[in-house]
């Protein structure tokens, strides 16, 4: 005969937590979890063992301290009787300088590049092959010393300017000196009326935005194409220089001279600046050249071939119809390049340029002896500095991104 | 039935960080060798010769703790830092002493906690010109780029003398001595300033030496000496008195050709002390008896020290002036060995 049961009611046991699939994940992650913070725990408890064995305290206290030290290259007012706050605010201005100067340069660099590189001219397309392999394949270090040793062992000393028969002389008109202590412009000085000059001069790039805005709608409407480029050469150049005459030339040039022991007025870019910038465009634009070319390489063919039938020029097939929908491919790697290139910016104290990371965390650091608290400010201005690009990046990005309807 | 096995996955309480203080003669003689920080690089004092070998006046220092310790002078190994990296590496314990031209100051003494064991130079700030610039003062180099090494004494004093001197400048700042140098040569700055002894050292390296002057002024004090992290007295001492024994072995009149004929005995108890066959005071610091015989067979005597690397016989050519012994009326001072 036979018995009917009930199939045993499982009582729960510690081995499913291991072997039960339903139970495995959550054990695997609590697992993770608790290793993770034992491991924060550790280091935290670490850092303050250590510190005070060493009998040190944990305070930002220094940035209120004078600084005592002086800085080259200052855009804002700045003296050794500064904080050394204002010392790090310096060099933070500094990074972001070279940064955003080294971005477009890059990017401008690696979209030539990059177009180029599929350039049915044979030499074109390998030269542009040498130069996204010699520059993508050596550290950036390297190239920002090679340019610096090239500036600074291949330009003439001030002191060559001088003399009835100088060994170097200035160019452009006498206007700029190109020295190894780096290139002196004129710089230009605001009389009055300047004010004027500038607004007109911001009129009249309101008034291209708004033309090209109108030629867009119009061409969306009737189909007819104005002439954009030279109406826009037009606004950008003619109303600023008819004011600058109308208002008695306001605007004057301070022209660099040989003065003493250098160049004084004008402008100096130091060649630490100009060195660094190169070296991170030259390396960064080598990257960008490959993700425009795979970004063009990513629009199908049949979309070029389309655009010929329907008779557009080869011109406005890249512009209007291969370009845009390369852009979605471009734009998330372009990211990360900008982001590098700003990290990359902190090599700087190989040429002596003062970033942030050579006034914060290189001379302030070192006379204050407060390596752990100026090394963690550092780390939070990249952090903070690398999230801000990378958000307006992704903005931009949503803007230009498939729209579906 | 089947047998379960389960895991240990909450055992992880023993991570609670053992970081006792550990001793740093304990730790160096364990390691079997000294770690000794020092310059990058600055011929006659800190430089790897053409074998490679590390030599000049401070590594002397480095080998005379290392033949104290061990009694084997080779037990070294020289760890080069920068200005910028050399608190650092001395703080985090990647080196056990630091010998490496750095200025004795308050606030690193106080507050960047690093215990200066003595002065092995007695230095100060000078600046070198081009000589066909014509400057013949500190005074006239209003206007004038000077190329820095950064993160050292020599930066904040020529912020003071400039700005107490109502001039300006523009620094470059450098790393390291060797990029100072070439940067100097190429004529990026009109002026270099760094420790006069410093200044002639790079200056004995030049093709042309003479083309380049050191203007009279001296700008600072740069008391230049060996440092170890603050806290460990023991470890100190015996750098301090490695250094104290090389001074007054000059004193005393022991060189590295007599020292092992003085160490068997002499008439002077100072000497027997020193030498450690009389007394205890090499088991007082921990170390083996004729520690300071060891240390001084193999560098030589502070002046024998001296004259060897940075000396008026070589290519430096610098003078005793106030780091002659305080009875030829300099500043070496050694207090008694008793």
């Amino acid at each position: 005969m036979a018995t009917m049961t009930e199939p045993p009611a499982e009582a729960f046991r510690l081995s499913q937590l291991i072997y039960d699939t339903r139970y495995r994940s959550l054990t695997i992650q609590v697992v993770a979890f608790i290793l993770i913070m034992a491991g924060v725990f550790w280091l935290a408890n670490n850092t303050v063992q250590n510190l005070q064995e060493l009998g040190k305290d944990f305070n930002f206290g220094f940035l209120g301290q004078r600084a005592g030290y002086d800085i080259n290259q200052r855009l804002i007012e700045y003296s050794n009787d500064s904080t050394h706050a204002r010392a790090a605010l310096v060099g933070i201005l500094n990074t972001l300088l070279v940064a955003f100067l080294g971005c477009i340069l890059a990017t401008i660099l690696g979209v030539i590049a990059g177009v180029l590189r599929l350039s049915k001219n044979w030499i074109v397309s390998r030269l542009m092959g040498v130069y996204v392999e010699g520059f993508r394949n050596i550290p950036t270090l390297l190239w920002i010393l090679i340019v610096f040793a090239i500036m600074t062992e291949a330009t003439p000393q001030p002191r060559d300017f001088r003399g009835e028969n100088p060994e170097a002389s200035m160019i452009l008109f006498d206007t700029v000196a190109i020295t190894n202590r780096g290139i002196f412009i004129p710089a230009p000085v605001w009389g009055e009326g300047a004010m004027v000059l500038i607004l007109v001069f911001l009129a009249s790039l309101a008034g291209i935005f708004a033309f090209r805005r109108y030629a867009r709608k119009r061409q969306e409407e009737t189909g007819v194409i104005l002439p954009v480029f030279w109406v826009s050469l037009g606004l950008f150049f003619i109303p600023s220089i008819l004011f600058y005459y109308i208002l008695g030339r306001p605007v004057t040039l301070d022209y660099p001279e040989l003065a003493g022991f250098n160049f004084t007025g004008g402008t100096h870019l130091r060649n630490s600046l100009i060195a660094l910038w190169l070296a991170l465009s030259l390396y960064t634009g080598a990257f960008i050249a490959e993700n425009v070319r795979s970004g063009i390489l990513a629009v199908s063919k049949g979309q070029t071939e389309a655009a010929f039938a329907l008779g557009l020029r080869p011109n406005r097939t890249m512009n209007l119809v291969i370009l845009p929908q390369a852009l979605r491919v471009i734009i998330p790697p372009l990211i990360s390049q900008y982001l590098n290139l700003t990290k990359n910016s902190s090599l700087a104290i190989a040429v002596g340029y003062m970033d942030v990371r050579s006034t914060l965390g290189g001379i302030s650091i070192n006379q204050t002896g407060r390596e752990l608290e100026g090394m963690l400010l550092l780390g939070l201005f990249y952090l903070v500095t690398s999230l801000i690009i990378s958000g307006l990046m992704n903005i931009y990005n949503q803007s230009i991104k498939l729209k579906e309807r | 039935m089947k047998k379960s096995v389960l895991l240990g996955t909450l055992a992880i309480a023993g991570l609670a960080a053992g970081f006792a203080s550990a001793q740093t003669l304990d730790e160096v003689q364990a390691r079997g060798s000294l770690n000794c920080g020092v310059t990058t690089g600055l011929v006659g004092f800190a430089a790897p010769n053409a074998s490679g070998e590390w030599e000049g006046f401070d590594v002397g220092l480095c080998r005379a703790v290392a033949a104290a310790v061990f009694g084997d002078a080779t037990a070294v190994n020289f760890v080069p830092t920068t200005g910028q990296t050399r608190f650092t590496a001395l703080a985090s314990g990647e080196v056990d002493m630091l010998a490496r031209n750095t200025t004795w100051t308050f606030s690193r003494d106080v507050d960047l906690r690093f215990e200066f064991v003595g002065i092995n130079y007695y230095d100060g700030q000078g600046f070198m010109v081009p000589r066909e610039l014509g400057v013949a003062s500190a005074m006239e180099l209003d206007g004038a780029t000077v190329c820095i090494q950064t993160g050292t004494t020599t930066e904040l004093n020529l912020a003071d003398f400039f700005s107490s001197n109502g001039m300006s400048y523009e620094p470059v700042p450098i790393e390291t001595n060797a990029e100072a140098q070439q940067q100097y040569l190429a004529g990026a700055c009109d002026v270099y300033t760094t420790d006069a002894s410093g200044l002639a050292a790079t200056r004995a390296t030049f093709e042309d030496p003479s083309a380049h002057v050191v203007l009279p002024e001296i700008i600072s004090k740069e008391p230049l000496g060996p440092l170890v992290r603050h806290g460990d007295n023991e470890w100190g001492d015996i750098v301090r008195w490695t250094l104290n024994a090389l001074i007054a072995a000059e004193e005393l009149g022991i060189t590295s050709a007599n020292v092992a004929e003085l160490a068997s005995g002499t008439d002077n108890p100072e000497i027997n002390r020193l030498l450690g066959t009389e007394g205890e005071l090499g088991g007082m610091l921990g170390l083996s008896s004729d520690w300071a015989q060891n240390a001084i067979a193999a560098v030589g005597n502070y002046g024998q020290l001296f004259e060897d690397n940075i000396g008026e016989s070589t290519p430096i050519g610098l003078s005793r002036g106030l780091n002659a012994q305080w009875t030829d009326g300099g500043l070496l001072y050694s207090p008694p060995f008793r």
